[in-house]
């Protein structure tokens, strides 16, 4: 994976402002479904090995300016880079080998493939097959549990072992960037613990993530930065400890 | 007692063995089915048209029918794939009506092919194997080409499975068969995907084709008869299983024979689609069906 390397104060610069490189840079992008306008004039940025939180109510536009960035779906105004490299037009299956990967809402594991084919799939690409066992053993550390049950259908795991198995899944491409939709829904308060405790070690490595979350504690607990939509706009951005609790319930509340 | 069990001996290895050619006509109609959820409708006719090519494969080189799977595998092989890239991908959707109608029209257009090429004469890819029987267990004969069917079946089956459980792009299937969106989301190009599938099934049809031309005669319409044969294995034995498809063309064709051994021949296809109908009744989903 790639090191990063962090000085005493993290990824903070002095008076604690952000210097790490920018790696993704959505600019001011339209979105629609069909006739409906899900996204207007949304602007965000992911710089490298940070972790940045999306946060909203339900129908907020989060997922979709996930699924944007992944691929799935396209904007009609507004650019996004990666890397320098204007990425939007490009197919889900494209923005992998660039290296976004995703772990998707409500996990979408392969059900009816093993624990292990479904991490193969996640290294479907030639450039991520060649080091495939190198990356295996790495998830496998994080993981444990994953060792032990390569050849068990995933959907017999349980709801928080899935969540694992996508993320590992997400994992064995080696991205630069993953995105993290609703990690924590439906799962108990000890695995969401778990889980964040491990996205935190992937973070670690210098994978940045972006996360969307309806859980406002703990994303800015776990972010150096947080964007707040609420109707398909960002209302409020900045970092954690930048922001009153009142800025905040106004933004996401839309009061 | 005894004696109507020595005398079944004979119909069920026939049945087994006829069971056998159903079960490759049907993978690859199952097979479709349950990657691009594409009921496709001209599947029999892909069968017809591998038995023609092989016919006039033959008409250049006068070799063993079985021979030109050389040439038959491959070329269906890349028709399915072109079928599928350029035809069928553009209309895949959220509803199931415009693949269906598509490749009702494949089917109508194959056949008038065929017809104005070949004219409605009936043909067949007959060789020494398509007369021969063979002595088993010194009290009963079957034709040596049922046990053909049967043989290249199973090796076909065996294929499919390891290519299915092996290789990336089989794995890669069963994904995207899974969940299309997420198999994206991992880097997989499903279009192509689906034209990779579809390009196996028509080489399975192709491998159908050619056992059904020395099996059987066939004509240019001909294919329906067995888009039947394909859609009652994959009903008998359900979807997601290459085992199930393969025992459920060994119930339909054991159906078929043993209806026409104690109801006479007029009965063949009728005791067939009983078992299909009894099928739908208690088990909708299919005998052997996963997931």
């Amino acid at each position: 994976m790639h090191g990063i390397k962090r000085s005493p104060r993290g990824l903070l610069g002095d008076g604690g402002r952000i210097v790490a490189k920018c790696l993704l840079q959505v600019q001011n992008i339209d979105v629609f479904y069909h006739d409906f306008h899900a996204l207007w004039d949304v602007s965000l940025k992911v710089e490298e090995a940070l972790v940045v939180s999306i946060i909203g109510a339900n129908g907020a536009g989060k997922s979709t300016l996930l699924n944007t960035i992944a691929g799935v779906l396209n904007p009609t105004q507004g650019t996004i880079e990666f890397h320098g490299k204007k990425i939007n037009g490009l197919m889900p299956y494209q923005t992998v080998a660039e290296g976004i990967s995703m772990v998707p809402e409500g996990r979408r594991i392969f059900p009816r493939l093993s624990v292990l084919e479904n991490l193969e799939m996640g290294c479907y690409i030639p450039k991520a097959r060649q080091k495939k066992n190198e990356v295996l053993q790495k998830i496998y550390d994080l993981f444990p549990f994953l060792e032990e049950r390569t050849n068990q259908l995933s959907s017999t795991l349980s709801g928080g072992e899935q969540q694992m198995l996508a993320i590992g899944r997400a994992l064995m491409c080696e991205p630069r960037l993953i995105l993290f939709d609703e990690i924590s829904l439906g799962l108990a308060p000890l695995v969401i613990k778990h889980i964040y405790q491990r996205v935190k070690q992937i973070n670690s490595e210098g994978i940045a993530a972006l996360l969307v979350e309806q859980d406002i504690q703990r994303s800015l607990k776990s972010s150096h930065r947080v964007y707040i939509m609420q109707s398909g706009r960002i209302r409020l951005e900045g970092r954690p400890g930048e922001l009153s609790q009142e800025d905040i319930r106004e933004a996401y509340f839309g009061l | 007692m005894l004696s109507i069990l020595s005398d079944l001996k004979g119909p069920i290895m026939n049945g087994l063995l006829l069971g056998g050619l159903y079960g490759i006509i049907g993978i690859g109609m199952s097979m479709i089915f349950g990657i691009v959820r594409l009921v496709n409708l001209a599947h029999g006719d892909f069968v017809i048209l591998a038995s023609y090519l092989s016919f006039v494969t033959i008409s250049f080189f006068p070799v063993n029918p079985l021979l030109t799977l050389i040439i038959i595998i491959p070329v269906m092989f890349l028709w399915g794939y072109i079928v599928q890239y350029y035809l069928l991908n553009r209309v895949l959707g959220k509803t199931i009506e415009p693949p269906l109608l598509v490749a009702f029209g494949l089917s109508i257009i194959l056949q008038n092919l065929l017809l104005l090429i070949f004219t409605p004469d009936a043909r067949a890819l007959f060789t020494s194997i398509s007369v021969t029987t063979i002595p088993v267990g010194g009290f009963l004969n079957i034709p040596l080409i049922y046990l053909v069917d049967f043989i290249a079946s199973i090796i076909t089956i065996f294929l499919l499975h390891r290519f299915f459980n092996k290789t990336y792009m089989g794995k890669a299937i069963r994904a995207a068969s899974d969940d299309e969106g997420a198999a994206q989301l991992m880097g997989i190009n499903t279009k192509t995907i689906y034209a990779w599938a579809m390009a196996i099934a028509a080489g399975t049809a192709g491998i159908a084709g050619v056992l059904v031309g020395m099996t059987f005669t066939f004509y240019p319409h001909t294919g329906p008869e067995y888009l039947i044969i394909a859609f009652g294995v994959v009903i008998v034995g359900g979807l997601g299983s290459l085992l199930g498809t393969f025992l459920g063309g060994l119930i339909l064709g054991l159906a078929q024979i043993l209806g026409a051994h104690f109801l006479g021949p007029g009965f063949q296809l009728l005791s067939g689609y009983l078992i299909l109908l009894i099928v739908l009744t208690f088990k909708p989903t299919g005998l052997f069906a996963k997931g």
